[in-house]
């Protein structure tokens, strides 16, 4: 039989508001633990939460970015559960009235089509501080940092079928996160988490298989193996004539498996009901448009804008605009170089193929922004030839002098001096008489040879096209 | 001057007449004397009090002169204090000393007031008898088999039996009102939002509310000057300007229209409470008010609403106590699930599990519409009888209680303790203003009369409590058996 996929996405983001979503602690990364829990972290008795209007401020630019119905009216709701990270024991969250309704993002698939996946919604809820059970021998110890920091839970439309489509869709919601600067959204370090619900059905049917939820997957590698290894499960179960039990799962990477984490057999019933400690959130259609105003050039309409102003192809735009800071230094690089077609090109190869091989961030490089763009000048300007930039790009990576002092001190400047060049080539049509006399026989392609041979010469420092027209003359 | 009022004692302060540390040490005499027998106190904060009330003296010295300067009061035990423990009158916080004061602690210290120590109370302020404490029963003072009232039953019983000389209480269902009416003391229940939250130790959060026991409305005006007022701590606190509740306690009551709901007045009504308040409407009457009869339709669901959403609440704001960062554990858990089955099983009493698990089972998935949902329409129904009742009448007046005190011991069946607050919590539903006062005396026991005022007109039922109390002399009535056998006169 044939299976079609069908799979919803929830992901959990850490709003980089400076204090916590319900009081005044501090959310910074890496402190001491429970030394960011106030009283109110620790739910002594009496405490009372106080809304941290940034984080509402920045679900709402969430909301306005996806183009989503924004909850004028939003409720705070109380989900109840024991656990000793949860020092209220009890979750405030947002069911039935969340801050960011029905949304949409457009996502760029490998072929270059584009697919348009509906949000479902997207609420403010607080984050569980942290269990640690090594190190304790036997006892558990429990840091509240990270319990009440903001979380921005977004989550998709059963609208996705494949592995590919999931992680398009995580990635555009990567970029406008990060565009938005509402969330570093670092994976690896928990600030995005992923769940990813999966089901199967026969293809053509409409009505959704039971699903699977797979927990805190936190790499776009892990979810699409992930989303691979439990379809394939979900098959052979059915394929065998088995039923399909709704659980939480869990990815295993090393095996490249899924596992049962519990199953919901001892359902919990979270017993949700209004938050009576904080009145309803009214926001109007002044406050939205403020933060309407406020949205910065967004990925899509920047790629246009790359296209139009800069004329790059759809594909170099594409690739450009995937993150803020990309786009932001590509704009330096054309503007300073005066070349926007030889930056696209450096900044899309050979930076970022230099940035991937050493798994750096680009607000990580070594070669910033203004020496790119310095050296595509000295191309244009003849100074060096392009391969010999490549040179000086490898050097840039280790050498943080300016780049005209390293082309300088490697004496790399092209040679440009007739003198100079009409010596290598005399001596080349000298050393290579049966390719000379082929070119005089109409055998036109041989000028590639001797070219190449007088740049090697010169060690690459000539200038290609003074060679190619000077041999020419010579040998006429 | 023990059993003066605080504007007497103040007056007396001001004029010099006497100091604070004198009217300390006389209120802890007081207390050493008669707390065993009482047990209005869990604790007596002696030596803070007396340093306390010396530094009010050293600052009226200095020009400081503040009306609640150097006054003794005992704050509920439900209020957080930092370094003194804090109850709630549970096993669960038996050993638990807060870090922090509770914002309403916070205005008293403002104030300069004493804090002579904290009261006992029923289990996180849920009963109306004060049996459910941990800490064991309060005594009414007016007879010593009887109870006084709850949750605030400790405040009522020292206010009464002077061992302070006003109190901070809670009220949530009526947890103010009932023991200041069985306890013949004068209490208010302010509006919702009027008085912050921040640092009372929550029931049901959206009707939990503090206010001031005292032994005269002009007391609790002076009270609740202090207590009100926007606190940024508490999202559900209400900025309005700030009011003077004394400014208009002489009010003539000329044109004054008293609605009386006929729902207060029937059947389960005792007939010397009922006469008590029907005498009381006919001295209203001599002042210039007229009565009017009101229709309060919903009244009979309002218990039933509030015993689904106050346990609603409190289930879940009772979750914290699950003995990993504070307060009580058990012994040698073997697990988690252990810890938390032990912890609660043992650090909570019979009617806070009860209320726990009622709450737990409202909230349900499957009957959260049934019971939740259904209880919360109650609720804006009950609102709009009281915003239809003032349309045609500035205050609304019937008994507090159905009854006098009744005996310790004698409520076993949990639906007839919870019929206690009949005519009570529909005021805590609706969010309203409402203050009982003394209102006569029948077997040896005091009786009390609800005023429920509109919201936020907590000075037009100061007044009305005012000028009773200037024609009549019920709230100056001594318990007299306490005070017979402490020997004093």
């Amino acid at each position: 039989m044939e299976w079609e996929t069908v799979i919803g996405l929830e992901v959990h983001v850490s709003l980089s508001t400076k204090s916590k979503l319900f009081s005044g602690s501090s959310t910074k990364f890496g402190a001491q633990p429970n030394t960011q829990a106030s009283i109110f972290d620790c739910a002594l008795p009496g405490t009372l939460p106080v809304l941290n209007e940034e984080a509402l401020r920045m679900a709402v630019r969430f909301g306005v970015a996806i183009g989503a119905e924004i909850g004028k009216r939003s409720v705070f709701d109380r989900k109840n559960y024991f656990y000793p990270d949860l020092p209220k024991g009890y979750q405030v969250t947002q069911l039935d009235f969340p801050t960011v309704g029905k949304g949409s993002l457009t996502v760029t698939l490998a072929d270059g089509s584009e697919k348009v996946i509906g949000v479902t919604r997207a609420h403010i809820e607080e984050n569980a501080g942290k269990s640690l059970h090594e190190e304790f021998s036997g006892m558990s110890g429990i840091d509240l940092n990270r319990a009440g920091e903001p979380l921005l839970e977004i989550v998709s439309e059963p609208e996705i079928t494949c592995a590919e489509e999931a992680v398009a869709y995580l990635k555009k919601l990567h970029t406008i996160i990060r565009y938005l600067d509402i969330s570093d959204a670092i994976m690896a370090q928990g600030s995005m988490r992923c769940d990813v619900n999966v089901s199967i059905r026969p293809k053509g049917t409409t009505e959704l298989g039971t699903r699977a939820e797979i927990k805190n997957i936190n790499s776009f590698r892990f979810v699409e193996k992930a989303i691979h290894s439990e379809v394939a499960r979900q098959q052979e179960i059915l394929e065998d004539g088995g039923r399909i039990i709704q659980e939480t799962r869990r990815y295993n990477a090393d095996k490249d498996v899924t596992t049962s984490m519990r199953s919901k057999e001892v359902a919990n019933d979270y017993r949700y009901f209004p938050e009576p400690d904080l009145l309803p959130v009214v926001i109007d259609d002044e406050y939205i448009a403020a933060v309407r105003a406020q949205l910065p050039e967004l990925p899509n309409a920047r790629k246009a804008r790359f296209i139009e102003e800069y004329s790059l192809s759809n594909y170099d735009a594409g690739v450009l605009v995937s993150s803020r800071e990309m786009a932001e230094y590509f704009e330096i690089v054309a503007r300073s170089s005066g070349d926007s077609k030889l930056a696209a090109n450096w900044v899309s190869q050979d930076l970022l193929g230099m940035l991937n091989k050493n798994n750096w961030d680009i607000t990580e490089s070594p070669i910033q922004a203004e020496r790119l763009a310095t050296l595509i000048a000295r191309i244009k300007d003849n100074t060096i030839s392009g391969k010999i930039a490549k040179t000086v790009f490898e050097t840039m990576i280790s050498d943080k002098s300016a780049v005209d002092a390293i082309i300088e001190a490697k004496g790399l400047k092209q040679v440009t001096d007739s003198g100079e060049i009409e010596k290598l080539v005399l001596e080349v049509i000298e050393n290579n008489p049966i390719q000379v006399q082929q070119y005089k026989d109409g055998k036109e392609q041989v000028i590639g040879f001797l070219v190449g041979q007088c740049m090697q010469l010169s060690k690459g420092k000539a200038n290609p096209a003074q060679v190619n027209e000077l041999l020419r003359e010579k040998m006429q | 001057m023990i059993n003066s009022t605080v504007a007497e004692i103040s007056a007396a302060l001001a004029a010099g007449d006497i100091s604070s540390v004198e009217i300390t040490q006389a209120y802890l005499d007081r207390i050493a004397t008669l707390n065993g027998e009482l047990n209005a106190f869990i604790t007596v904060c002696e030596d803070s009090a007396l340093l306390q009330a010396k530094a009010a003296d050293d600052a009226r010295a200095n020009g400081n002169d503040s009306p609640l300067l150097g006054i003794p009061l005992a704050h509920k035990d439900i209020f957080c204090t930092k370094d003194i423990l804090t109850t709630c009158g549970s096993r669960m916080l038996h050993n638990f000393v807060s870090p922090y004061n509770a914002t309403v602690v916070e205005r008293f210290i403002d104030a300069g007031t004493v804090l002579l120590g904290k009261t006992n109370m029923d289990e996180f302020a849920m009963g109306s008898s004060n049996e459910t404490s941990f800490f064991g029963d309060v005594k009414n003072p007016w007879n010593t088999e009887c109870v006084p009232g709850g949750s605030s039953g400790g405040s009522a019983a020292a206010v009464a039996a002077d061992l302070c000389a006003m109190a901070t209480g809670t009220d949530t269902g009526g947890s103010i009102r009932q023991p200041a009416a069985f306890c013949g003391v004068t209490g208010i229940k302010p509006s919702y939002g009027r008085v912050s939250r921040w640092g009372m130790i929550a029931f049901a959060s959206s009707l939990d509310q503090a206010g001031p026991i005292t032994k005269s409305a002009e007391d609790a005006a002076l009270m609740l000057n202090v207590m009100s007022g926007l606190d940024k701590k508490d999202s559900t606190s209400i900025d309005r300007p700030a009011e003077d509740f004394t400014a208009s306690l002489n009010q003539p009551l000329k044109g004054l229209r008293i609605g009386v709901p006929k729902q207060h007045f029937a059947e389960g009504l005792s007939m010397e409470v009922e006469q008590a308040v029907r005498d009381a409407l006919a001295e209203y009457e001599k002042l210039g008010a007229v009565i009017k009869e009101v229709d309060l339709t919903n009244s009979h669901l309002s218990v039933s609403a509030y015993y689904v959403i106050a346990p609603a609440e409190a289930s879940a704001n009772l979750s914290r106590f699950d003995g990993v960062r504070y307060g009580y554990r058990c012994e040698d858990p073997v697990d988690l699930e252990d810890m938390y089955k032990r912890t609660r099983s043992e650090g909570f009493g019979e009617e806070v599990k009860r209320r726990i698990m009622v709450g737990t089972y409202a909230l349900s998935a499957g009957f959260y519409d049934a019971y939740y949902r259904k209880a919360q329409k109650i609720r804006r129904l009950i609102a709009d009888d009281f915003d239809r009742a003032f349309e045609e009448v500035d205050v609304i007046i019937g008994p507090t209680s159905p009854h006098t005190a009744f005996k310790l011991g004698s409520k076993s069946d949990p639906v007839s303790m919870y019929l206690e607050d009949i005519y009570t919590i529909a005021v805590n539903l609706a969010g309203l203003p409402a203050a009982s006062i003394p209102v006569g005396i029948a077997n040896g026991l005091p009786m009390g009369m609800q005023i429920i005022g509109k919201y936020f007109d907590e000075a037009k039922i100061l007044n009305v409590a005012h000028q009773f109390q200037q024609h009549t002399d019920w709230h100056k009535q001594k318990a007299t058996a306490i005070t017979a056998a402490s020997g004093e006169s």
